[in-house]
């Protein structure tokens, strides 16, 4: 009878990025927050912006869980009236970026070598003082969590991260394979 | 013209003929603007607005129509909190209208502030808070059709004073703004045929059938498919009335208190189609062991209901109404001998019991009685919660939708009569009766008044046992007896701590002369051969009447499986 129930699946732990596309309306990222605490889904990270169309606003959740937990998170955000469409973006081909703003100790004499490494990474300093520098890092979260790793022996004063955003390839790209890893 | 009126308006231009509604200082333009068409829409003051919201749910379920219910801000939105729960839970399309402090002072912890969107959000389908007049019209045309398309719901509309007061050119007819709503679902044909092919393969089927096949109007539907295929029924609380409780097929309530026979027939059935059900813990016992052999179809509305506690081997995103009638252009009578005559069996050996004593009243005695008394009538019955809604959901033959009215879900005591207020609004050629307990009864009394002033002529029925008797049911199975709170006399009195004779004594309140005093007539009864007369007397009078009657406390709702367990356990003494 199997070729009757193919829905029946694996359940399969782990970690899933969700785009939500909401209508941009006052109380909505509230309501998406309440319900995710009353059902207890786990959010690793939550951001939120505008979009090209200005009664829309982007939602990029992290969620962990099995299949079923992701179906019902899914499931239960397209419920909500405001809800315009929610997408499973890691089950398809995605770009992420994390952007963090990090703040360092920085004598002078050690500026170069700070400089060094956030050339590798490809970010930037933004504000120097006379014994900090701040700088900011942009990419996928392993590439954010290994700077901050690189950063930690220096002392971080103070870090902020904007939580995971992401957005599918389009098809035409989809061929040319997987998201580069370059820092 | 003011916000309020176009409020008004806009109601009576959606069909409303009638609302419930309890004024105060931040809803009064909308009152004034309701007795301006006092003509076309009818404003029943209840006396609570809890009372007032589980009315605008008795209108709701006892029509299919949204029921509409308005308070004033702060406290009479927070006492409309509990109904609207209510209605999300049972899936009852409510328009909620609440008066809200101006917008100028929102925020600042004004008098009979509350922040009552915040408050309802995850108790509501959808929730507005209006700051522009202009938005009015559009939003109340979204607010009916999100309550009741797709799995139907409640949705709050929170008006601020100023907004009311504003003056306001309407359009009747503005675009809505629902980019992420789309309620319609119908299954696809590829559905259709593997639905129709389990049931081909299946020799022990059977259907679980709930709330959905009433709110989807898919009970003529249904029937034609049981009496097709010749498949069982079985029925959740808010499944009753979907087909007639005396038909052959209608094995009746299953679940917690369902019949054994039921129980036992789900527990071995090879296939289940449930239609318009939620796989509620109080259905399901344990869910791992719920159906553990039985192929499961799941056909719901809300997609979010589809493998959420019970993973289905075909989940099916659909108006169970279409999948219904898609299917009965195909299926075929099956040969379910064996599995009938097995069902037939369970039923003579276990059938629903109670030992009809002559010394006392037994409750399920009532409920037999008042069967038997209005089974040809056009009869609707609503409940409180606890023992007595489950003697009714067992003993009285519920033979159409939208006769049965009960907090199912939530279980929200007090709903009974305040429901049966809204019903008897609805259906005035209608007889509505409230069966209640003396615990439920009590918790929303006051709208006895309502009853009385607005000349409906609602019957109540008292099972009064002077406790809360589902907990103290449960006190008695899991609690070693121990009375925790659960007798509801003086707290002086030998019963308080368990130690009460089989008599009640002087039964606590007087609720003869409680009826009395809203200006009811009630007559309290004891004695067996009382029954039939005081049902009748109750029957034969045009106004509202009360009938109390004292039953033992002793007595259990059996069949009985215990919360979290399986039909195993199910105990039956």
């Amino acid at each position: 009878m199997d070729d009757l129930f193919p829905e029946q699946t694996v359940r399969k732990t782990g970690r899933h990025v969700i785009s939500a596309l909401v209508q941009n309306q006052p109380g909505v990222l509230a309501h998406i927050a309440g319900m995710l605490a009353s059902r207890g889904f786990n959010i690793d990270s939550l951001a939120v912006g505008e979009t090209e169309n200005p009664e829309l606003s982007r939602m990029t959740f992290v969620v962990f869980g099995d299949d079923r937990t992701l179906d019902q998170v899914r499931k239960q955000l397209e419920k909500i009236v405001t809800v315009v469409r929610v997408q499973d973006i890691s089950s398809e081909d995605y770009v992420e970026r994390d952007l963090m703003l990090i703040r360092v100790t920085c004598p002078p004499e050690r500026r170069s070598e700070i400089c060094e490494l956030v050339g590798i990474f490809r970010g930037k300093v933004v504000d120097v003082g006379r014994t900090d520098l701040m700088i900011e890092i942009s990419g996928t979260e392993k590439k954010v969590e290994a700077f901050i790793e690189l950063m930690r022996p220096y002392g971080i004063k103070e870090l902020v991260r904007s939580g995971r955003i992401a957005l599918v390839r389009s098809s035409s790209q989809r061929s040319s394979g997987s998201e580069s890893h370059t820092p | 013209m003011t916000g309020a009126e176009v409020l008004v308006r806009a109601l009576i231009r959606h069909g409303v003929d009638t609302v419930f509604a309890y004024p105060g200082g931040a809803s009064m333009p909308i009152h004034q603007a309701l007795v301006r068409h006092s003509d076309r829409i009818r404003t029943v003051l209840p006396r609570h607005e809890q009372g007032g919201a589980f009315a605008a749910e008795g209108y709701a379920r006892a029509t299919g129509k949204p029921g509409v219910v308005v308070s004033t801000s702060g406290p009479g939105a927070t006492n409309l909190v509990t109904g609207i729960a209510d209605a999300k839970m049972d899936s009852v399309p409510l328009i909620a209208i609440t008066g809200q402090v101006p917008t100028s002072v929102i925020g600042t912890d004004a008098f009979q502030e509350t922040p009552t969107v915040e408050v309802c959000r995850a108790i509501t389908k959808h929730h507005y808070l209006v700051t522009r007049a202009e938005d009015l019209t559009r939003v109340v045309k979204e607010a009916f059709y999100v309550a009741t398309t797709g799995r139907p719901g409640p949705v709050l509309i929170d008006v601020p004073k100023d907004v009311q007061l504003t003056a306001v050119v309407p359009d009747w007819d503005p675009p809505m703004n629902l980019p992420g709503y789309n309620p319609y679902r119908e299954a696809s044909s590829r559905d259709i045929r593997r639905i129709a092919e389990a049931i081909r393969r299946a020799r022990r089927p059977i259907i679980y059938a709930g709330g959905g096949i009433i709110s989807s109007g898919a009970s003529p539907d249904l029937l034609e498919f049981v009496e097709k295929t010749r498949i069982p029924v079985a029925l959740t609380l808010m499944g009753l009335g979907a087909v007639p409780g005396t038909h052959y097929l209608c094995l009746g309530l299953l679940g917690m208190h369902g019949s054994v026979y039921a129980n036992y027939a789900i527990n071995e059935a090879d296939l289940i189609l449930a239609f318009g059900v939620r796989f509620d813990d109080r259905v399901t016992g344990k869910l791992s062991e719920f159906a553990k052999h039985a192929v499961i179809v799941h056909v719901d509305i809300d997609p979010s209901e589809i493998h959420k506690n019970k993973p289905a081997h075909i989940g099916v995103v659909s108006d169970v109404k279409f999948v219904l009638q898609e299917l009965n252009k195909i299926v075929q009578p099956g040969d379910y001998t064996d599995w009938l005559r097995q069902i037939d069996q369970w039923r003579e050996a276990e059938p629903l019991k109670f030992e009809d004593r002559q010394d006392c009243i037994m409750p399920q005695a009532v409920v037999r009685e008042l069967w038997e008394l209005t089974k040809g009538e056009k009869t609707i019955i609503s409940v409180g919660v606890g023992q007595h809604q489950m003697w009714v959901a067992q003993h009285y033959k519920f033979m159409k939708p939208r006769t049965w009215l009960s907090s199912s879900g939530l279980g929200a005591m007090g709903f009974g009569l305040p429901a049966a207020i809204g019903a008897q609004v609805a259906k005035p050629d209608h007889l509505v009766i409230d069966v209640d307990g003396d615990g439920s009864f009590l918790m929303n009394v006051q709208e006895l008044a309502t009853a009385f002033c607005e000349k409906l002529p609602v019957k109540v029925i008292i099972l009064n046992n002077q406790h809360l008797g589902m907990v103290v049911q449960w006190e008695d199975r899991f609690f070693e007896g121990r009375r925790a709170h659960t007798y509801l006399g003086p707290i002086d009195r030998p019963e308080a701590v368990g130690k009460g004779g089989a008599q009640i004594e002087e039964p606590y309140p007087d609720f003869v002369r409680i009826a009395n005093g809203f200006g009811i007539p009630a007559r309290q009864i004891v004695r067996r051969d009382q029954l039939r007369p005081a049902l009748e007397e109750m029957l034969s009078h045009p106004g509202p009447y009360l009938v109390d009657v004292l039953v033992p406390y002793q007595e259990h709702v059996l069949p009985m499986i215990p919360s979290g367990a399986t039909v195993r356990d199910i105990i039956t003494e």
